[in-house]
């Protein structure tokens, strides 16, 4: 399975009057089993990226092309649950076809076991985003959209379910697509890191990282770190795509 | 408890005003219970009582079923909203008496004729109350549920319809009060039973005690049923919101 991503543009005409640029022509494909991270500043157009790739919105020149039947996934960056069902009805009408094992698992993976029966608004932010993260994986998605997953949680908790997201991406192999403004997130969870400019929207450079996810160490993670913050210093700026960093 | 003494403190402030006007006028509380008394024991009361719920029932479900449709449609669709906003000012702002004297006059006085008054007259506040329920939607939670592909029935059933709970319950609370007061005046005016025919009646004969006999267990109906079905409803609808501390 593959997402093939080639938009040449999008436009957002405001109320005003004028026009606006929002994406600039942006080009990148993704496999089965790989994981995507789009990096940039804020506002500059990843969000609507996103929209476009999900389907949510149809107004852009240029093409998506997925698997029609391609299950999708998504963790939006406000967790999006239903406030008037349970956390577990949240999760099933989202995925009927979840077996009681299956949800059992992850709700044990993320630490929901115990929420199963509180509504969203009984629940922390950190709770919410996991119970987003369940229903996402609960799908068994062919393609998963992570958009901003870990923003405005404390470093600890941000750092445990990272772990636990990194746990779930290695599960099954599925495309990933990680929107995030961590570099640290994008090395631990990333396979190729697109690093978009101020908006409109284009990738500045695509970077591999050849180490497999699960066998990255701390201290090959800390070099990839220094390798990157150098190599964006220096070429800022500059399209270079297809660099390998490891 | 403090339902019971404020409606004590409703039957005092009553017995007391008929001591001063006098019973012609305003007959105390006892007179009134007595009359009840007489015409539920004749069955009467029931007959009269049963015909209007009967009405309020038909015209109400008509009315709150359409009226909510229209309602969810014009919020929803712009198209809808435009093509039908001049109808909604229009039948807004016509008077109760006018639609049913029209509806009498054009149907004959029939039950049908009485009913579609009744519902038309409750319609456009349904449809005004749904539409801003459907404008208050949550657009994000739309999104979530198409990129989820949720089948349309599911996503109705749980990601828009609870939304328009609140709406609907206030739809039914108002309606029933306007029904009520509306269904009077058709059966005053074009039926042969009915509590409205009967209180007509008694305004002929200035019959105080017997008008307020048939209004005040009417109240006592409608009372019961807002507190057995539109209140549950509405605390069912609700038990999800984290109560206030």
């Amino acid at each position: 399975m593959r997402l093939e991503v080639e938009i040449t543009g999008k436009t957002f005409r405001s109320a005003a009057g004028g026009t606006h640029e929002v994406l600039a022509p942006v080009r990148f494909a993704l496999q089965s089993g790989e994981v995507g991270v789009l990096i940039g500043p804020s506002g500059c157009g990843k969000s609507t990226m996103l929209r476009i790739i999900l389907g949510l919105d149809r107004d852009f020149a240029g093409r998506i092309a997925r698997p029609p039947e391609a299950r999708i996934g998504m963790v939006f960056q406000e967790p999006r649950l239903l406030p008037w069902r349970s956390v577990e009805q949240n999760v099933r009408l989202a995925a009927p076809e979840v077996s009681d094992a299956k949800l059992s698992e992850l709700f044990r993976i993320l630490e929901l076991e115990a929420h199963r029966s509180h509504f969203p608004g009984e629940l922390s932010l950190g709770l919410a985003r996991r119970v987003a993260l369940a229903r996402a994986f609960a799908v068994e998605p062919d393609l998963l959209v992570l958009d901003e997953p870990l923003a405005s949680l404390d470093d600890a908790l941000a750092g445990r379910l990272r772990d636990e997201i990194a746990t779930l991406v290695a599960s099954r192999p599925m495309m990933t697509l990680l929107v995030t403004h961590s570099l640290d997130d994008a090395i631990r969870l990333g396979d190729r890191l697109f690093f978009l400019s101020p908006r409109p929207a284009r990738i500045v450079q695509e970077l591999p990282i050849a180490i497999p996810r699960a066998a990255r160490s701390e201290a090959e993670i800390a070099a990839i770190r220094t390798e990157l913050a150098r190599r964006i210093q220096s070429e800022q700026g500059g399209v270079h795509a297809g660099r390998d960093v490891s | 408890m403090l339902r019971l003494l404020s409606f004590a403190l409703f039957l005092a402030t009553w017995w007391t005003a008929a001591l001063f006007v006098g019973g012609a006028k305003l007959p105390s509380p006892p007179a009134v219970l007595q009359v009840m008394i007489v015409e539920a024991s004749s069955g009467a009361l029931f007959l009269h009582l049963g015909a209007t719920l009967a009405r309020v029932t038909l015209a109400f479900v008509l009315a709150m079923s359409l009226g909510s449709a229209i309602g969810y449609l014009m919020g929803r669709v712009k198209l809808a909203d435009r093509l039908g906003d001049p109808w909604l000012i229009l039948l807004l702002n016509l008077p109760a008496l006018v639609v049913i004297v029209l509806a009498y006059i054009w149907a004959g006085l029939t039950e049908a004729a009485a009913i579609a008054a009744i519902a038309i007259n409750k319609l456009p506040t349904a449809i005004v109350t749904l539409r801003e329920g459907a404008r208050a939607l949550d657009r994000s939670l739309d999104e979530m549920a198409s990129v989820f592909a949720m089948p349309r029935w599911r996503a109705f059933r749980h990601v828009v319809l609870p939304q328009l709970a609140p709406y609907i319950a206030a739809s039914a609370r108002s309606g029933l009060s306007l029904v009520w007061k509306i269904v009077l005046v058709a059966e005053l005016l074009g039926r042969p039973n009915g509590v409205g025919f009967e209180i007509g009646v008694a305004f002929q004969l200035f019959d105080t005690p017997r008008l307020l006999a048939y209004s005040l267990t009417f109240a006592a109906v409608v009372l019961v049923i807002e507190t057995l079905l539109v209140q549950p409803f509405e605390a069912r609808a609700n038990r999800w919101r984290p109560r206030a501390a």
